[in-house]
């Protein structure tokens, strides 16, 4: 019976109530939803190469090498020379390798030289492999595929012609030899969205009339000319490796990191995920904090009306004094009602959670490849809730203590 | 004149509200008999209010006795005096007695979750809720109605089903008419009374309207039985 006079009671003040409900369900919602799109983005993270074994470059740090061979983010110091891709790609551990080579660019996109196995091998999100959405993969010296974001920003369809610049951010262009868009990638929500792929072959064949990183003075090599040239590629900028067997693989990382020839650096991908999600992650657990405190605000929102809702109630107190309630049972209605207000504002927040997942799922999906499963609720999740209820009633205590005080000394007899 | 069987005894009763307004009320000698029905008469300020605030046992006094059922207050812990009171007191309050929230039902059952014996002596209390609030003279049908949905004429008659639930040995009733008009005031009283005297209940009720005298047993002024002492601040 007190149970349902506190819920009364609650009722009684719906509006005020309400409000708090609703504030408490939002931020309960908000804080769940960043932790949500922080484990999301943190799987997406880890999710951008899989698959691959190792990751093998010129010796630098295993972050950059990460950064440029997987994220096209800065530039390699160095390149693997094409004799020491051939030795790798010849141990008995390697099952399979793709080389990659980078240095030139289309318009804002980089432009990875590689071979047709890359589309075989690249794994993405658990495994997923890339796929032609249009088009196809590339068959002819000067044919490209571009991912999904390069096609949707610079408006291409298959069939138009590209031409490459050479370096990053350079007016210098390889107009000589023009590329042809052969095929358009699906999204993945991985950077190779933001690539474009051409073949090894290619890279050397715009490369032709170049030395030293300039241009050659004189007549340029006509294209049908550099289409019966030997194009051995003469370096890589790194590799990716995929082991015969996965217990070979730190024989096979040592082994390349002790190849006597070249200083090379080859890193378990998974490793230097997380290092640089140590780095990046800060932000997101910033976050994590800011929705914590707005949790925080939202209860002591409930706690301030609370309070000021005991002036107008002294009467309510009153009859339960009356009645043979004790200054206790005035204390313990009050801190039950701010635990069933939070208890009805964390399921709020779950129900709304839920519904912002389903409605914001397949948008997070396309526009920033992020993924986020709807899963039933975690324990973690669980916890979460658990501990909203439970501060609910550590913040209480304060108006509740006020209430047992205003109780004692009122009596039944409120002097107002 | 002190009755042989006393329900209620205060003996050199003195007690002081702290604070700025220095106010200190003293009884020397009051007491009420089993059965019997007392109005104690007297204006506001006259010290009504904390006579029982000291009767129900929510504020202690100073010095003195204060006995309900033989029991010494003083001798109670602070609990203990709060489920006492649910126990041997049924109270009606001048106005705003129900919790608007809650239905009358719950109203008048709100007592009897602080006195477990009081609610043993009623063997059905949902049942004894109705036939009190029969008896009361309002419909059956207003017993699950919200009470904040009730006239001031009906809280008031569900307020003495209240008080009146479980058989306390005590209905202490404040001013409960004053909120009343003329005719109503008289089927209260009337209703109140029948209900009292079938019971054998002790009524104490305060009021500063003479014209209620009639139907109690005894009148006392506040004036002859207590000492007020007021200090400007």
């Amino acid at each position: 019976m007190i149970l349902r006079l506190a819920i009364g009671s609650l009722f009684a003040r719906i509006l005020t109530v309400s409000m708090t409900v609703l504030a408490i369900g939002l931020s309960v919602a908000l804080f769940l939803g960043v932790e949500k799109i922080r484990t999301g983005a943190k799987a997406s993270f880890a999710d951008t190469i899989s698959g691959t074994d190792l990751i093998v470059g010129a010796r630098s740090g295993s972050v950059q090498l990460l950064l440029y061979s997987v994220f096209r983010i800065g530039n390699a110091t160095n390149n693997i020379t094409w004799e020491s891709y051939q030795d790798i790609a010849a141990h008995p551990d390697v099952d399979w390798i793709v080389p990659i080579s980078l240095g030139d660019s289309h318009r804002q996109f980089r432009v990875m030289g590689t071979s047709p196995a890359f589309f075989e091998y690249y794994k993405y999100r658990q495994g997923r492999g890339l796929a032609v959405s249009s088009g196809a993969i590339m068959a002819d010296l000067f044919d490209a595929v571009i991912g999904a974001d390069v096609a949707e920003t610079l408006g291409y369809t298959v069939g138009d012609p590209i031409v490459v610049a050479h370096g990053l951010a350079s007016f210098t262009e390889h107009k000589d030899q023009p590329f042809r868009v052969s095929g358009i990638l699906e999204k993945t929500g991985t950077p190779v969205d933001r690539t474009v792929i051409i073949s090894m072959e290619a890279i050397e064949a715009i490369h032709v009339d170049w030395k030293n990183g300039a241009q050659r003075p004189g007549q340029a090599t006509p294209v049908e000319a550099i289409r019966h040239m030997e194009l051995t590629p003469k370096a890589v900028t790194a590799a990716l490796v995929g082991v015969a067997s996965p217990l070979k693989t730190f024989a096979l990382q040592r082994a390349i990191n002790e190849y006597p020839e070249e200083p090379l650096l080859a890193v378990l991908p998974g490793v230097a995920l997380q290092e640089l999600w140590a780095i990046v992650g800060v932000a997101e657990t910033a976050l994590l904090g800011v929705s914590a405190m707005v949790v925080v605000t939202a209860l002591i929102g409930m706690m301030a009306t609370v309070f000021s809702s005991l002036n107008e109630r002294r009467r309510e107190m009153a009859i339960f004094r009356a009645m043979g309630a004790r200054p206790a049972t005035i204390f313990g209605l009050l801190i039950l009602e701010a635990v069933l207000t939070a208890a009805i504002g964390a399921v709020l927040g779950m129900c709304l959670l839920y519904l912002g997942l389903f409605i914001a799922q397949p948008i997070l999906d396309s526009a920033f490849g992020l993924w986020v499963p709807i899963d039933a609720p975690s324990l973690r999740e669980g916890l979460v809730l658990c501990g909203v209820v439970a501060a609910s009633a550590i913040v209480s205590l304060v108006p509740a203590l006020r209430a047992y005080r205003l109780s004692l000394a009122d009596g039944m007899m409120v002097r107002t | 004149m002190a009755p042989a069987d006393p329900i209620l005894r205060l003996n050199e009763v003195r007690f002081r509200w702290s604070g700025r307004a220095s106010f200190a009320v003293s009884v020397p000698e009051f007491s009420v008999a089993a059965g019997e029905t007392v109005l104690l008469l007297g204006e506001s300020g006259s010290g009504k209010s904390t006579l029982l605030s000291l009767i129900c046992g929510t504020i202690l006094a100073n010095s003195g006795q204060i006995s309900v059922s033989g029991t010494d207050l003083s001798t109670l812990p602070n609990g203990k005096r709060d489920t006492f009171r649910a126990e041997h007191i049924g109270m009606i309050f001048q106005q705003f007695n129900l919790l608007p929230f809650g239905s009358v039902l719950d109203n008048i059952l709100l007592p009897l979750r602080f006195a477990p014996s009081r609610r043993a002596r009623s063997l059905d209390p949902q049942q004894e809720a109705r036939a009190l609030c029969t008896a009361l003279g309002l419909p059956i049908e207003v017993v699950s109605a919200k009470a904040s949905n009730l006239s001031v004429g009906q809280q008031q008659r569900v307020a003495v089903a209240r008080a009146l639930i479980g058989r306390p040995p005590i209905v202490i009733a404040d001013e409960p008419t004053s909120a009343l008009d003329a005719d109503s005031q008289a089927d209260f009283l009337n209703l109140l009374f029948d209900q009292v005297k079938s019971h054998g209940t002790t009524l104490l009720m305060v009021s500063h309207d003479q014209r209620l005298a009639e139907q109690f047993d005894r009148v006392v002024h506040m004036q002859d039985i207590a000492h007020i002492e007021r200090q400007a601040a």
